[in-house]
């Protein structure tokens, strides 16, 4: 086949401090499956300073075909001219036909402006990805209206067909060390004409918390918890199980937990093993941000709470009353595990 | 310094529900409000406004006739004039050919600094401020949380998922505003006043914007919606109403089904 007829899926690969991002092989593990259905190539594109050929091997054995690599002193840092500049070089030349990117505080401020400038469409914080059977175009579904709404989007006449995911969405795909591909470090060219703005300073954000995206088990707050000193003793929950804690936006709002702890449309998406949704009543916003978990337990005290229609194990029940009871049984039951 | 501030009328999305029978969406009752980051970047100018009287605030908007609302607010919260995007030709607009609009728009009025929110919330893209400075050639910093005006060039906060940069940016330029980074002040009561009786909201259409149709509205949007569906919740799971204790004793047994104790 002419190679300008063989579809490449783009994949923008993040780095931050030249470490590469987990969305990233994320991202692949998508691209690999839309490359598939219709024998294409994935293209795995990485800006940084030392990004080196582990890293891109890396990308190889999670999925990709090709990696290509553009290091250069001023693309440690992220800022948006520099990486938009080297990366609308790199599309026009790959010509791909879809190109994804994560949907982070990097992904969502790069490419709308790489769309811009390529003059073609962007479809933000999809949450499906699939190739249309008849026309070959990408359809890429996304939630509106806070969730209330899913809509699929096409964009059939320009290209490249830009979609950013969030993190956390799609799957990546497990290492094959026998997978091979074409590695390619790019000399490029950047004066300080791209530097449309200047990095003072770049500060480490303390998190005394756990990343709630990395839990294995999550212990979550709704309104229905009721005020601090309750929710307070949700953390003996947590501790008792290893858990991290997060919480709806109401407790957000409310001064509770950080916005960094929130799941949902405006929060994170989670996946972890077990949610645990105490008092959340399961507005759509929240439930868009945690539905793939693994097992969902949900409590609260109104049984026509929409969280119990996602719930595993749903209990019409006072959280108040029956956290306690479930600390104590996991303490005995540490005790008795602890005598045998 | 002159200031464009965008500003997007939004529903309410906390209070849209779905009808469980028709599968739509339930609007009426919905209130239309001032999308929280646009407020938040309006905040934001109105004090630098406070600090330098030397500034003008102009608020833009595009939509339908009914999105004056929103126009009167800041006007009433202390914004200089307001302009009205609005013609035929810009409906159903993506965000390329919505950045497009706004930036042309925003040309003829002039500016030093442009304002958006960082995404409205009936869309979630946060993609029509970068394209709108991308149309204008001009450098563009989003996710900020703080600003200060010196000169001819501003020092932002911008936000990551766990850092921050501090940035230096000359104008004219774009920045994206997020909500979190002050509380709005409400509208004054001598404002309210000019707002709604004496201001006269400019509108522009196709024609003052100097673009032509085919770039713009569902004609000059490259992304189309091929379909919109209500989300189908999953039914899987069991509900029981137990006593406190056993309800316990319930979710310890489906934790060790699950090998997770």
């Amino acid at each position: 086949m002419n190679n300008e007829l063989i579809k490449k899926v783009m994949v923008f690969v993040e780095t931050r401090n030249d470490v590469i991002q987990t969305v990233g092989l994320e991202l692949i593990g998508k691209a690999r499956d839309l490359a598939d259905v219709q024998n294409g190539q994935v293209i795995a594109v990485v800006l940084g300073d030392k990004i080196s050929e582990q890293d891109a091997q890396d990308l190889i054995i999670h999925g990709a075909d090709q990696a290509i690599i553009a290091n250069h002193k001023l693309l440690k840092t992220y800022m948006n001219e520099p990486y938009t500049q080297v990366l609308v070089n790199i599309m026009q030349d790959v010509k791909p036909d879809s190109a994804l990117f994560g949907a982070s505080t990097i992904g969502r401020d790069l490419a709308p402006r790489v769309s811009a400038r390529l003059h073609t469409g962007l479809t933000a914080d999809c949450t499906g990805l699939e190739i249309d059977e008849v026309s070959g175009l990408l359809l890429m579904t996304r939630p509106a209206f806070g969730g209330n709404l899913f809509a699929t989007i096409i964009c059939p006449d320009h290209k490249p067909q830009m979609a950013s995911v969030r993190p956390g969405v799609m799957q990546k795909k497990e290492k094959d060390d026998s997978r091979q591909g074409q590695i390619t470090f790019l000399d490029i060219e950047l004066d300080s004409s791209a530097l449309t703005y200047e990095v003072l300073e770049e500060v480490a954000i303390v998190k005394t918390k756990k990343n709630i995206e990395d839990a294995n088990i999550l212990v979550s707050a709704g309104r229905g918890v009721g005020n601090p000193a309750n929710f307070n003793k949700l953390h003996d929950l947590a501790n008792s199980l290893g858990a991290a804690i997060s919480g709806s936006r109401a407790v957000v709002d409310a001064g509770w937990i950080d916005h960094a702890q929130q799941v949902g449309q405006t929060g994170k998406t989670v996946r972890p093993e077990v949610y645990f949704a105490l008092g959340i009543s399961g507005a759509i916003q929240h439930i868009a941000g945690m539905e793939e978990s693994e097992l969902i337990i949900a409590i609260n005290k109104n049984p026509e709470a929409p969280i119990f229609e996602v719930a595993d194990l749903g209990l019409v029940g006072d959280v108040n009353q029956i956290i306690p009871e479930l600390v104590k049984a996991l303490n005995n039951l540490k005790e008795l595990k602890k005598n045998n | 310094m002159k200031i464009v501030v965008c500003i997007k009328q939004v529903p309410n999305t906390n209070e849209i529900r779905i009808d469980p029978i028709k599968g739509t969406l339930i609007r009426d009752g919905v209130d239309s409000i001032m999308n929280p980051d646009d407020k938040a970047g309006l905040e934001t100018a109105l004090e630098l406004k406070d600090n330098n009287p030397d500034t003008t605030i102009t608020v833009i908007t595009m939509g339908p006739q009914q999105a004056t609302a929103v126009l009167r607010e800041a006007i009433a919260m202390g914004a200089d004039d307001a302009v009205l995007l609005t013609d035929r030709t810009f409906a159903g607009a993506d965000t390329w050919a919505t950045s497009l609009t706004i930036a042309n728009a925003i040309r003829k009025i002039g500016f030093d600094l442009i304002v958006c929110g960082r995404q409205a919330i009936d869309g979630d893209t946060a993609q029509v401020g970068p394209q709108i400075a991308e149309h204008l050639s001009i450098p563009h910093v989003s996710y900020v949380s703080a600003v200060e005006h010196k000169g001819d060039y501003l020092i932002v906060k911008r936000e990551f998922e766990d850092f921050y940069q501090r940035i230096k940016v000359p104008t004219p330029c774009l920045i994206t505003a997020l909500s979190s980074m002050n509380k709005p002040r409400y509208m004054r009561v001598g404002r309210i006043f000019d707002a709604y009786r004496n201001l006269e909201i400019k509108t522009m259409g196709q024609v003052d914007i100097n673009v032509d149709a085919e770039e713009l509205g569902l004609k000059g949007s490259p992304t189309k919606v091929r379909k919109t569906e209500t989300k189908q919740a999953k039914k899987s799971g069991v509900v029981l109403e137990l006593d406190a204790k056993d309800s316990a004793e319930k979710i310890i047994k489906t934790l060790a089904e699950k090998y997770i104790i």
